[in-house]
């Protein structure tokens, strides 16, 4: 049986790791891979502690609704990445600059 | 150390070092299929915390439909970096350095707070009856979906014919005005 710190620290380093592309990163799927990074790192969380929740079952059912929700996100977000592409010709956010072209 | 641990720690070395190359590789396209390796390790560990059914769920869910959706935007939008694939030179921006410094804090802060704190001797911890390797959390999971978690179900259900109306309207060509 594996403890539960090692889980905590492996979803540490994943939720750093997606930190830092989120803010290094000049191109708008990458962030959004950083995002989804982050909220693995949650999802891993939520699993390792469901362990002790028999009963209920909260921590891998909120694990499931967790990635329906970031899948729903991710449709939303590309949709969003095509539309601006279409305005601007570029998707790198720093150069994306204006809320009305 | 026995099989289990030997595995456990192979999947979540391989989970880290292909999210440490998929933030940092030059190449878009590599970096989305490392994405999708990493995934995979992932819902590995799932397996690990006896959540098999989260596992199948995320290897249907992202690798089935997230990553195929981010390939198909990423070659929508990007076509001029598609024409010219030759390597960038690496230069080590400051921008990135401070990037560096602030995620290495975090970890510190994350890490540490980890350290500190002794799980075997939690109470609720000890109290609980864990869930066994023999148990099937796929039977709890659906009764439990139908019966405590009814509402939150039913909104999800909701929500996701909202995201999905709301994706095609964004996505479908506008009229010209």
């Amino acid at each position: 049986m594996i403890p539960l710190s090692h889980f905590l620290i492996i979803s540490a380093v994943l939720f750093c790791i997606g930190l830092y592309a989120v803010l290094t990163k000049k191109n708008a799927i990458q962030i959004l891979i950083g995002i989804e990074f982050m909220i693995n790192a949650a999802v891993l969380n939520f699993v390792a502690f469901g362990r002790f929740d028999k009963i209920n079952g909260g921590g891998q059912l909120f694990a499931l609704f967790a990635i329906v929700l970031a899948a729903a996100g991710v449709a939303v977000a590309l949709a969003i990445i095509l539309n601006v592409y279409k305005h601007f010709k570029t998707i790198d956010p720093s150069k994306i600059d204006k809320l009305k072209n | 150390m026995n099989t289990e641990q030997l595995i456990f720690y192979f999947f979540s070395a391989l989970l880290l070092t292909s999210a440490l190359m998929v933030v940092s590789i030059q190449n878009l396209v590599r970096s989305i299929f490392l994405f999708f390796v990493s995934l995979f390790s992932l819902a590995a560990l799932y397996i690990f915390a006896l959540a098999d059914f989260i596992a199948i769920t995320q290897v249907v869910i992202y690798v089935g439909g997230v990553l195929v959706l981010m390939l198909f935007a990423f070659m929508l939008s990007n076509k001029e970096l598609l024409n010219s694939l030759q390597p960038i030179k690496k230069s080590f921006k400051f921008y990135q350095l401070i990037g560096i410094f602030i995620c290495l804090a975090f970890l510190f802060v994350l890490v540490s707070l980890n350290l500190q704190i002794d799980f075997s001797n939690l109470s609720w911890i000890k109290s609980s009856n864990p869930i066994m390797e023999s148990d099937n959390t796929t039977h709890t999971i659906g009764i439990l979906s139908m019966t405590r978690y009814l509402l939150p179900f039913e909104v999800l259900s909701v929500f996701l014919l909202m995201a999905l109306i709301g994706a095609a309207h964004l996505a479908r060509k506008g009229k010209k005005t």
